[in-house]
């Protein structure tokens, strides 16, 4: 699967540059945070990695192309209007899975999210945070060997916010490559391996989670780290 | 006024006494109209899902037509099913003329463009919400079809209860294409129209009752059957 590698890569709308132009190496490793300011790039650079987002210039590479094998929770996540059981078997159904192993792993999934209870309820009347990780454990049933999240934690408060970041701290211990976007820079040192820190569409700073915590180079992350409001 | 009341009274005598006919001709109304919502269902609403999930050249042009086609004047429609279903048309060899599936096939025409464009209407709004998820899971254009048409199912029986209405309400064309004929293809419709003819409005109007009472007793058990569903798993 990896390295994966992003070369000259731009994406424009409407005759504006909103990604790019950017050269990324991502190995092995990981968590990985994308942070930055709002607009900056960071939801535009985690769909063009997953493939889900036209490209106006340059490439992404996987050194094994197989999209089958990435998954993405979005910013605001997606809820079938089905049962919180079947939100859980949809990705395993698609692949014609035995019906057996389909209902052991939405068994065990169900019970890791604490949604036992509520499993042949309507997804569509859950909490925020058990939408959320209603959607993680869906994208994450398939066993991806990268899983991309989108801020999979704003609007949500203490308690689920950490049930969360536990069960992502599991998920990449067991082997997947997490790739996450978050505001909150407190999440990120807890998470982070290592940052890419995002600016106006652009890279601005990259590196491992100490460094550039405790030694920001450029002078935005310095001020973004501060909180400082960047221009 | 009175009218009205011998009416009601006519249908009340007729259902009551379990009329034969009156039988005959509601359960042939129901079956002939069943059976084109059925299979005009079976294709509109995958129809339907398909332009809400696919974009090609000339999308807007399809969807323009089938609204349009829900215009389609019912007459017109039984004229030239008459002329292309009659021994001398094209498909005069099936001798389709003046049965039931004559009248089945002109319903067809004229409801699928409504059940599609309501399917299109429904398919559209979910897909808006699933566009994301279905293509990050890697899905075929039949799986996002077959996906917004489960999902979407209590909308598209909306649908397909707008096409019910509507057929089961026709009369023009399937009087041309059925011919009204006794224990043949009468149905509550051209019976109606045919007893008003003969001044029997007292009969005419019992025989709308029932239409009436026919088609609200679909809509409502079809909308307790979605409702079961809803409570039970919803
Ligand atoms: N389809 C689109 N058409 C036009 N502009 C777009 C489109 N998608 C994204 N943009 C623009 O691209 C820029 C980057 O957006 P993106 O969503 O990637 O930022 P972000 O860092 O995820 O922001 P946030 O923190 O608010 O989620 C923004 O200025 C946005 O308005
Ligand atoms: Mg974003």
């Amino acid at each position: 699967m990896f390295p994966l590698i992003l070369s000259n890569l731009s994406v424009r709308r409407h005759g504006k540059t909103v990604l790019g132009p950017i050269d990324l190496v991502i190995d092995q490793g990981g968590p990985t945070m994308v942070i930055g300011p709002n607009g900056s790039g960071k939801t535009t650079l985690l769909r063009v990695m997953h493939g889900i987002e036209h490209i106006s210039e340059g490439t992404v590479d996987w050194a094994q192309p197989d999209h089958a094998n990435h998954a993405y929770v979005f910013q605001s996540p997606v809820v079938l209007r089905r049962t919180v059981a079947e939100n859980l078997s949809y990705p395993l159904s698609l692949i014609n899975l035995p019906k057996l192993e389909i209902n052991a792993a939405v068994e065990y999934w169900i019970e890791r999210i604490g949604l036992g209870k509520v499993a042949n309820r309507s997804a569509t009347r859950l909490s925020g945070g058990e939408r959320q990780k209603l959607a993680i454990a869906r994208a994450l049933i398939r066993n991806p060997e990268v899983l991309f999240l989108d801020e999979p934690c704003s609007n949500l408060d203490g308690q689920s916010t950490r049930e969360i970041e536990t069960l992502l701290l599991e998920t990449a211990t067991a082997g997947t490559r997490v790739i996450m976007a978050t505001h909150d820079m407190g999440q990120a040192r807890r998470l982070a391996a290592d940052v890419i820190f995002m600016k106006s569409g652009r890279i601005a700073e990259t590196g491992l989670a100490p460094d550039v915590f405790d030694a920001p180079q450029t002078p935005d992350l310095q001020a973004f780290l501060k909180g400082d409001i960047l221009e | 006024m009175n009218d009205i009341t011998q009416g009601l009274l006519a249908a009340l005598r007729l259902i009551l006494t379990f009329d034969a006919e009156l039988w005959e001709i509601s359960l042939r109304s129901l079956k002939v109209s069943l059976t084109a919502v059925i299979i005009a269902s079976a294709v509109a609403m995958p129809f339907g899902a398909f332009l809400a999930v696919k974009r090609f050249k000339y999308r807007r042009l399809v969807i323009s037509i089938m609204n349009a086609l829900m215009g389609l004047p019912p007459v017109v429609v039984g004229l030239i099913f008459y002329i292309l279903l009659s021994r001398s048309g094209p498909f005069g060899v099936f001798g389709l003329l003046f049965t039931p599936w004559a009248m089945i096939i002109v319903q067809i025409v004229i409801i699928t463009p409504i059940i599609a464009s309501i399917s299109h209407q429904a398919t559209r709004e979910l897909w808006a919400e699933y566009h994301d998820l279905l293509i990050s899971l890697n899905t075929s254009k039949w799986q996002r079809i077959k996906t917004l048409i489960w999902d979407g199912r209590r909308n598209l029986l909306t649908a397909g209860l707008a096409g019910f209405g509507r057929a089961i309400g026709e009369v023009g064309a399937i009087m041309i294409v059925g011919g009204n004929i006794e224990h043949a293809t009468r149905v509550l419709t051209t019976a109606i129209a045919l007893e008003t003819g003969k001044g029997d409005f007292a009969l005419a109007l019992g025989l709308g009752f029932v239409l009436i009472g026919l088609a609200l007793f679909v809509n409502i058990s079809i909308h307790w059957l979605s409702r079961t569903e809803r409570e039970g798993r919803w």
